[in-house]
């Protein structure tokens, strides 16, 4: 109709307005919320400060993530400790006792359960997370926040199941400690911290993506749910890297959870292998991973409802 | 930044639609379908979201897009399978005043909405929000039914966009607004629905931004929840806040808007004051079912190997169409029926409902001790039905025209086959707008008050 007023306004150019300072909300203060909505913001929008803002939000799904889930269970939280109890004792009984797969001398309990431990974490982080939009499509078509918050919570929801996994872990540790078992945590312990944001954010990173292209490509969901069990067959979770034929090992290495998981019971139990250009080699491509996922998360954020 | 709310400018905002599949003849066909298909696919959903190239309906978006030198290929032939909810919607709104939102389903009202709160992006245009939004497209947004009421509120409350110290604070309140104190350490799931509504609407009643977004949420609870929601956005209006509301609700619309906007095929059809905002409402929307609507071949309608309706018409005393009757206003209803077999002895009559679905009326010949016929096939009848006015609220009634054997089958009826809007403006020569209070009818009667006792 009025075809002056648009040539005037033509969406491109105008640069938004992110003055997004939080604080008491007087009329006065109008101009800091102010918001304007335009297609095709940039790939490097990132609104993070949304995040922020919205930081209770995390912290509220979070406790609905470890609350409901075990709401109307008898055992209830105690199912944090036998999944990955029961995990550990088949892999013993299957790849320990039946196949004799070696351990690199480690108590079989112990190996194991190092490995799973690990491994848990970042694929709870990884498969809870790629189910971002499809899952919540209900909540996101009708309200806004930062889409971010749930895959955030999740990681987060996620390492408190760790932190009681890796108390179970510990115990065992010091029962076969008591015992006199040949094993010695070492300095690398201190890297700890550091390997589990490792795990993170390479759980993040990879779900966020999946969880992107979900949206309009279903396909993948498919492929996540056995993906993830097939993967874990290229890290030392249930072998050593030791009994890997040298040839072999860059197809472990060229997973990024082999050098974390690899740390990890070196760090704990004194054997296997640590290596500081293999875990930088793994950082670095967490970081890219993780990268790529949030930017494009908050590509598809802003138009998944017309394709999800 | 002025004392704008809400600028919009230009926005529209296209959709994909589902264009019919070719179908496979042979089992050949059938199966290298099934071997392309993902090629096909693929295509399809990669272009769920492109617009490129793609225009508006000639509103000089094709000009804007070629002088940027987006690809000019399908600046003429538009693809079939585009559809614009929204297409070039220009409006301003200032700090404190209550737009409604009306129009028909399907006009845009909800796609503006979710624009607007950022749920979905514009394909075309901007819009400008200064200040706070808080939008509620939804009762209950993101509750879970595991958790109690009171973990539920704290939920809710910051998707909304709440902080948990806002809620802390609150809380009380919204606790007795809802009235369902008593089951707040109860999980969700064993509430009824509508103590679950109830206390969602409570905790979004609370929300406090300055520019609160409202869908058809008000059409929950029982009435008399309902009228306290409604007071409670009164309030919110009252207190200088923006307030942009959308509702199928024109008496809450009225109630609570200083302004209305119609939106009509994803184009503002009206921008102006509530009243007239109505008014073009109600004549756009139904004028071309009311008037003269010839009544389709009888898909999925009873018995049409016998007869079936064939037009039905609203019009006023004298004959002439009518689009809106006013309350206790004498109209005819026209109705021309279609034999196709002999029929002895017909009854007939119109079936009122309320447009919440409530029948209210049913006029039928046999109640009259009425008995038309005998038809011969091949007849084609026309029957006027007077009627001297009706009691009803103002609102849209649905009226659903039927005809069967006396004491027999029926034969043909129409469900919404007429859209009635009844007006209440002008009459009791009062410029108040009739309130709907707890009832579908009303009633003209005589009120004498004596003050029996001087004050001092």
């Amino acid at each position: 109709m009025e075809i002056s007023e648009q040539l005037k306004e033509t969406p491109d150019d105008v640069v938004p307005a992110a003055g997004l300072a939080s604080g008491p909300v007087a009329p006065a203060a109008t101009t800091d919320w102010t918001l304007i909505i335009r297609p095709k913001t940039g790939w490097f929008d990132l609104h993070l400060a949304d995040l922020w803002r919205f930081r209770d939000l995390v912290m509220l799904f979070v406790r609905r993530d470890l609350v409901a889930q075990y709401k109307q269970t008898i055992l209830g939280p105690l199912w944090f400790i036998i999944q990955p109890l029961l995990t550990t004792l088949t892999f013993t009984i299957i790849f320990g006792n039946i196949a004799k797969l070696s351990t690199d001398g480690l108590p079989k309990m112990l190996f194991y359960l190092s490995g799973v431990t690990a491994w848990n974490y970042f694929a709870d982080c990884l498969t809870r997370t790629s189910e971002t939009f499809v899952a919540n499509s209900n909540i996101f078509g009708k309200v806004y926040f930062p889409r971010l918050a749930v895959p955030v919570s999740i990681v987060i929801s996620s390492l408190i199941r760790f932190g009681i996994q890796l108390g179970l872990f510990l115990g065992f540790y010091v029962y076969f400690l008591v015992r006199g078992t040949p094993i010695h945590a070492t300095n690398v312990l201190l890297l700890l911290p550091a390997l589990v944001l490792l795990m993170a954010a390479l759980g993040l990173g990879t779900g966020i993506i999946v969880s992107s292209l979900t949206t309009r490509y279903r396909d993948l969901r498919f492929l996540v749910q056995f993906g993830v069990q097939l993967v874990m067959y290229t890290t030392p979770v249930i072998y050593p890297v030791s009994k890997v034929p040298e040839q072999y090992r860059w197809i472990m290495f060229s997973n990024p959870m082999t050098p974390v998981i690899e740390t990890f019971r070196y760090a704990f139990l004194g054997t296997g292998s640590f290596s500081w250009a293999y875990l930088g080699i793994s950082a670095a491509a967490t970081a890219i991973i993780l990268a790529v996922g949030v930017l494009l998360f908050n590509h598809v954020e802003k138009t998944f409802m017309d394709t999800v | 930044m002025s004392d704008l709310a809400i600028s919009v400018e230009s926005l529209s905002k296209a959709y994909r639609i589902g264009l019919k599949e070719q179908e496979h003849e042979t089992l050949l066909g059938a199966v290298t379908g099934w071997f392309k298909s993902p090629f096909q696919n693929f295509r399809d959903v990669r272009n769920l979201s492109r617009f490129e190239g793609v225009t508006g309906k000639g509103n000089g978006q094709a000009a804007e897009a070629s002088a940027k030198g987006a690809a000019p290929r399908t600046s003429l032939s538009q693809p079939s399978d585009v559809f614009w909810a929204l297409n070039d919607v220009s409006f301003k709104v200032k700090h404190g005043e209550a737009v409604g939102i009306i129009g028909r389903n399907g006009a845009g009202k909800s796609t503006l909405l979710k624009i607007l709160s950022r749920i979905t992006e514009p394909t075309n245009g901007r819009a400008v929000v200064y200040g706070r939004v808080g939008s509620l497209l939804e009762v209950g947004t993101g509750f879970h039914p595991d958790l109690t009421g009171r973990e539920n509120v704290y939920l809710n409350g910051t998707i909304l966009g709440m902080r948990k110290h806002e809620i802390d604070e609150k809380f009380d309140e919204i606790i007795d607004f809802s009235g369902v104190e008593q089951f707040i350490d109860t999980p969700v799931k064993r509430y009824s629905s509508g103590m679950r509504v109830r206390l969602a609407f409570s905790v979004a009643a609370h929300l406090e931004p300055e520019i609160l977004i409202v869908d058809e949420v008000l059409a929950v609870g029982d009435m008399e929840f309902q009228s306290k929601c409604l007071g409670k956005m009164e309030d919110v209006s009252g207190s200088g806040r923006t307030v942009l509301f959308v509702s199928h609700n024109l008496g809450a619309v009225n109630q609570l808007c200083s302004r209305c906007v119609v939106l009509e095929h994803g184009g503002i059809a009206f921008d102006g004051d509530v009243g007239s905002g109505i008014d073009v409402y109600q004549r756009s929307g139904y004028g071309q079912r009311t008037s003269s609507a010839y009544v389709a071949p009888a898909e999925g309608r009873p018995g049409s190997a016998q007869g079936r309706i064939l037009a039905a018409d609203l019009q006023d005393d004298q004959g002439r169409p009518a689009d809106c009757i006013g309350i206790g206003e004498p109209f005819q209803i026209k109705l021309r029926l279609q034999f196709f077999s002999r029929l002895a002895r017909m009854n007939m009559g119109v079936q009122f409902h309320s447009s919440g679905g409530v029948p209210i009326l049913n006029l039928r010949t046999d109640s009259q001790g009425l008995v038309f016929g005998p038809y011969e096939a091949g007849n084609e009848v026309e029957v006027i039905i007077k009627v001297p006015g009706l009691p009803f609220y103002p609102g849209l009634y649905q009226l659903e025209p039927w005809f069967g054997e006396l004491d027999g089958k029926r034969i043909d009826q129409v469900p919404e086959g007429i859209s009635l809007v009844l007006e209440g403006r002008g009459l009791y020569q009062s410029e108040r707008l009739i309130q709907q209070g707890r009832g579908l009818v009303m009633m003209d009667c005589t009120w004498a008050e004596t003050v029996k006792q001087a004050s001092a």
